[in-house]
């Protein structure tokens, strides 16, 4: 593989860092530069001769495309290229797992954005207005907007009055894809297909498309090289599955095609797919010239997927005991214009999506679509976030019903380990649900309303807004438990790459750590290196730039790379450990049965021996490179849902304490209690920071984070209007984390990154629920919502 | 796009009447915003940073003269006590930083409805002074506002300054976000009680196609506390009720991304009663300012 004759400003270094060992609280290496403000984004690329690529989107939800006319482009003065689908060399549509969406729109555009041409030219502003010179005659098609309605099924939600009339949609666009409309239907089906109980409860709820809302738009810079192929350095989750779709859309081999992680500023899910990545290489190759491409914040809100609206229908049936019966549940997500990860999305939603209860009759039916609304696709919690705050909010209803505390029948019906979940796989290791609910309880709850002539309106709903000094306001507290699986499911072959170099530099033994996984913000890198420090010991490892000049390490994604990229860096360090003992052994003369690293030395605690690893180790360079797979899973039984389809779960539990102004409709939540069990805190700090993020971002759905489309058409591309939670949102945490080790994980570890995402909001909508008396069945919450206006 | 930086206020009354679609610019937290977004292109950008006087507050003729590149931070640092309403609005505007960019001038400038000033300065009763090569004049800010972010600017003039009469009397603001800080107003309350003349002033924001006033709520009001401005008695429950409905009653709101018409409706009134219960309160009590 040859390595690219000139490289950026603004390309990673190498990272290396102050010390740690698993289960410290080991600095980031980071860290500084980031509060510094000194560390360089993939918006920071830079080379003196670059170009800079724009796309040209549509401006329509679905369209049939006559024609495209890129004279007017071309004619700017400084445009070095205008490159439509024709200019595609390979395969024309890529995808995660469905190959369906066009690198560049080919005869119909699906969603509102959809590239449909590039232009290159010396100036952003230039490459801009060549872009708008581009006339595209379209023939507008009436858009498909709800995912029932796009197959063929009837609406049943609550929440419109009337129901919903079915657009007369034409022959030759009621179909979105050649396949139809419908990207997977996972069926569970388990116990008695009729059960009947004492008491059942039915609900309908909603949520909103939520955006990953990362700070770092898609940003890239593509360099050709010498060999005709292309040095590309972005900001992306997955190296590897990022080099596969581009060798397929540009006819390269994957040794032409170089990619090389640049700083990400968050991920969440949102870099899972291509955004600008085939486009900046094609445009390069095209040009000859390196291309950079870096969205503004409009553009990204059209440039990467979003999270799944979903649709739910639930009904519980439970004994007068308040035991659980059965749960029937129907759930539509919307997956929008392309498949991007529906179809894994739909498994989680399906294979989890009654929560971790034990229930011995489930009938789920789980469906997603597609529409002309924006595509969906990964987002932290990835299908589980959406039927949390339907089957949460039911367990509260049936609680309700059955004048029980929503706490104790959750408890009362709680997995544990051994329980066979709704796949019939069981649970093999710790599901401390019940411990994680009633450590929740016995935690203090905050003091109460303030009121009077005290009032610091920071403290109130709207905050220093002034709209209350306490009129109005009521406290509610709502609980909520969630799992997840952890990883890649459903007998994906799921394994990471990791290349440990262990040498002597300037006297002192240093130990390299080269994988691809993707460093995202979440603290993998500090993971790697006290991962490294432990089973080597040493203090300096550091950090090699994330490339593919090493093998895949997956997505960072589904709470995997500490579980999986962790794993493959421990065997690997273990590889380079056993081959330093044997020539310590060598050294020594004689085998010596207790060997081990530590301090920079190679010690027995038995014989005493310790020799400083520099003199073991002399010029000897000891890398091993190795590929680490977590145990398989299974596909689940297409007519039953029925299998071993993942390989861990993570619990978390939240309490939430909100004050809800009910005249004025404007919450305030007062404190997130969250607890966790998650094995092995590898880094607690890093863990605290993970459920702090995870917490926020599920408080957001819960009462603001919302993209609100309108006929296929997003009305709040930015972030004056697609709201975030500030620091007056965001209230302080408690939070508990329990350490019960996974036997079948590195270092009894589970991933951390999303349980706190997913139980996290229905605590907060069970709060206003109960501060409000409203049923709620729809987030995000919005004042209209609990003023009924 | 050319970039004029003119040092003192009479060179830049002389570019903008050479140059009539020239943008001007002081903390730019609109005109970058909409320059990055590619809604605005003017052909000259007018620096008004450097010009002192613009920089400034005074007292000037018992008004608080102040300055159109005055940032917010200053108003609420400077002038908490003296502008207490406008203070209390410039406290809701944006994030620190937002607020040290920020000025009132811009705000006028822009003359969005849901710009954050404007129901404090109506309540007040403020003046826009307003100046050109051809000379100085000042608008009573009700006939400043013209439509959606038009104002009663020629196009050869710059705002110089607002002016408002400290209160002698209790002011109130609210508004609306749908978040805790940090958010454009869904919808907003001004509301100065002026027992020195015996009148009441409001100010709507975000609630109709320009910023207003509530007349009939004033007028109402005014009558409702003729009797009780001496005796400085309680204020009848439902006068407050009535007081929040009439001025509910003056907004013509619209269905947005940011609220409903009918939310807009039900808030202003809750705002604007909740707001009177407060500034009575404090009136009551003897205190001017209620910040």
């Amino acid at each position: 593989m040859s390595t690219p004759t000139r490289t950026p400003s603004g390309a990673p270094s190498h990272l290396s860092g102050a010390g740690g060992r698993v289960g410290d609280d080991a600095a980031r290496p980071d860290g500084v530069l980031k509060v510094r403000g000194e560390f360089a984004y993939g918006s920071d690329l830079w080379m003196d001769d670059m170009l800079w690529g724009v796309t040209l989107r549509s401006p329509h939800p679905y369209a049939r495309i006559r024609s495209i006319d890129i004279g007017g482009a071309l004619a700017v003065p400084g445009v070095h290229a205008v490159l439509t689908s024709d200019d595609v060399p390979g395969e024309k549509v890529y995808g995660l797992e469905l190959a369906d969406q066009p690198v560049l729109a080919l005869d119909v555009v699906r969603y509102q954005g959809e590239p449909v041409a590039l232009v290159a030219a010396d100036h952003p502003d230039t490459a801009r207005r060549a872009a708008a010179r581009i006339v595209v005659d379209y023939d507008v098609w009436e858009p498909v907007t709800d995912a029932r309605v796009a197959l063929g099924h009837p609406t049943w939600n609550q929440l419109h009055d009337a129901p919903a009339e079915v657009t007369e949609l034409s022959r030759e666009s009621a179909n979105l894809h050649p396949h139809g409309n419908l990207v997977r239907h996972l069926k569970v089906r388990r116990g008695d297909p009729e059960p009947t109980a004492d008491v059942v409860v039915v609900g309908e709820y909603e949520v909103g498309m939520q955006d990953q809302a990362f700070l770092g738009p898609e940003s890239g810079l593509a360099v050709p090289g010498e060999d005709g192929g292309v040095d590309l350095y972005v900001a992306t989750q997955w190296l590897h599955v990022d080099q596969r779709q581009i060798c397929a859309a540009l006819g390269l081999p994957p040794e032409k095609v170089r990619l090389t992680l640049a700083g990400v500023g968050g991920a969440f899910g949102g870099r899972e797919d291509l955004s600008m990545h085939v486009h900046a290489c094609l445009l390069a190759l095209h040009t000859g010239r390196p291309v950079k491409m870096s969205y503004n914040r409009e553009e990204s809100f059209f440039g990467h997927v979003h999270r799944h609206p979903a649709t739910m229908r639930y009904e519980h049936g439970a004994t007068r005991d308040g035991d659980l019966v059965y749960v029937r549940a129907t759930i539509y997500f919307d997956g929008g214009a392309y498949a991007s990860s529906t179809p894994a999305v739909v498994g989680n939603g399906g294979t989890m999506g009654i929560g971790p209860y034990v229930v011995p009759h489930v009938h789920v039916d789980c469906y997603g679509a597609y529409t002309n609304n924006p595509p969906c696709g990964a987002m932290r919690g990835f299908g589980s976030v959406q039927t949390a705050f339907a089957y949460e909010s039911q367990m509260d209803a049936l609680a309700a019903e059955l004048g029980m505390d929503p706490v104790d029948l959750r408890c009362r019906n709680a997995m544990e380990q051994g329980s066979e979940a709704i796949t019939g796989q069981v649970v093999d290791s710790p599901a401390p649900v019940v411990e994680l609910l009633r450590r929740l309880e016995a935690m203090p709850l905050p003091p109460e309303v303030p009121t009077g002539d005290d009032v610091d309106l920071r403290d109130m709903p709207g905050g220093v807004s002034n709209t209350t000094h306490g009129e109005g306001v009521r406290r509610g507290v709502g609980y909520a438990v969630a799992y997840k699986n952890v990883a890649f499911s459903e007998g994906f072959d799921d394994y990471s790459t990791a290349r440990v170099r262990l040498e002597v530099v300037g006297g002192e033994a240093v130990a390299t750590v080269h994988t691809a996984a993707a460093e995202v913000g979440q603290g993998l890198v500090t993971v790697e290196q006290q991962i490294a420090r432990t089973e080597l010991g040493v203090d300096r490892v550091t950090v090699h730039p994330k490339d593919t000049a090493v093998g895949s390490a997956g997505s960072t994604s589904a709470s995997r790379q500490t579980y999986v990229t962790g794993g493959a860096v421990k065997a690997a360090c273990e590889a380079v450990r056993a081959r330093v003992l044997e020539r310590a052994q060598a050294v020594v003369g004689r085998p010596v049965a207790d060997l081990r690293l530590d301090g920079g030395k190679v010690v027995s605690d038995l014989e005493g021996v310790a020799l400083p690893l520099a003199d073991v180790l002399g010029d000897e360079v000891v890398e091993e490179t190795l590929e680490w797979r977590h145990r398989p899973t299974e596909a689940v039984d297409p007519e039953t849902g029925q299998g071993f389809a993942h390989v861990q779960y993570a619990f978390s539990a939240h309490r939430a304490v909100v004050d809800v102004d009910t005249e004025l409709g404007l919450v305030k939540v007062v404190e997130m209690a969250c607890t966790q069990d998650v094995g092995r805190a590898i880094n607690p700090q890093a863990v605290i920071g993970q459920i702090q993020g995870g917490t926020a971002q599920g408080l957001g759905l819960a009462v603001m984070e919302e993209i609100l489309v309108r006929d296929g058409r997003v009305q709040n591309p930015s972030f004056t209007d697609y709201l975030i939670p500030t620091v007056l949102d965001m209230p302080p945490m408690r939070v508990e984390i329990l350490e019960y080790a996974d036997p079948h994980a590195p270092y009894g570890l589970r991933g951390v990154g999303e349980a706190p995402n997913i139980s996290s909001g229905p605590a907060v909508l069970a709060a206003i629920r109960q501060a409000t008396g409203l049923p709620l069945t729809r987030v995000p919450v919005r004042p209209e919502h609990l003023t009924g206006t | 796009m050319d970039f004029l930086q003119p040092a003192t206020w009479e060179e830049a009354l002389e570019a903008k009447a050479a140059a009539r679609d020239a943008v001007p610019i002081a903390g730019g937290t609109d005109v970058m915003v909409g320059m990055n977004f590619g809604r605005l292109r003017p052909s000259l950008l007018l620096d008004l940073t450097r010009v002192p006087e613009l920089q400034q507050w005074a007292d000037d003729d018992g008004a608080v003269r102040l300055g159109a590149g005055v940032p917010y931070a200053r108003v609420i640092s400077e002038l908490g006590d003296r502008l207490p309403g406008l203070a209390m609005a410039a406290r809701t505007i944006g994030s620190p930083q937002i607020r040290n960019r920020g000025t009132v001038g811009g705000n006028l400038a822009t003359a969005s409805p849901a710009g954050d000033a404007h129901p404090a300065l109506l309540a007040a009763d403020a003046e826009v002074e307003v100046a050109s090569v051809r000379g100085t004049r000042r608008i009573p800010v009700t006939e400043f506002y013209r439509g959606v972010k038009r104002s009663a600017l020629a196009d050869d003039e710059l705002i110089a300054a607002v002016r408002i009469v400290p209160p002698r009397g209790p002011q109130q603001y609210s508004k609306i976000g749908t978040r805790n800080a940090m958010v454009i107003a869904v919808a907003a309350f001004g509301l100065a009680l002026h027992p020195d003349r015996r009148a009441v002033g409001t100010g709507i924001g975000s609630a109709a196609p320009t910023p207003r006033r509530a007349p009939a709520a004033e007028e109402f009001l005014a009558g409702e506390l003729d009797g009780l401005w001496d005796s400085r008695a309680e204020l009848p429950a439902a006068t407050a009720t009535r007081f929040g409905e009439m001025v509910a009653a003056a907004a013509a709101p619209i269905d947005d991304v940011r609220g409903t018409a009918r939310y807009r409706v039900h808030a202003l009134s809750v705002m604007a009663r909740r707001a009177l219960t407060w500034a009575w309160a404090d009136y009551r009590k003897g205190d001017p300012t209620c910040a």
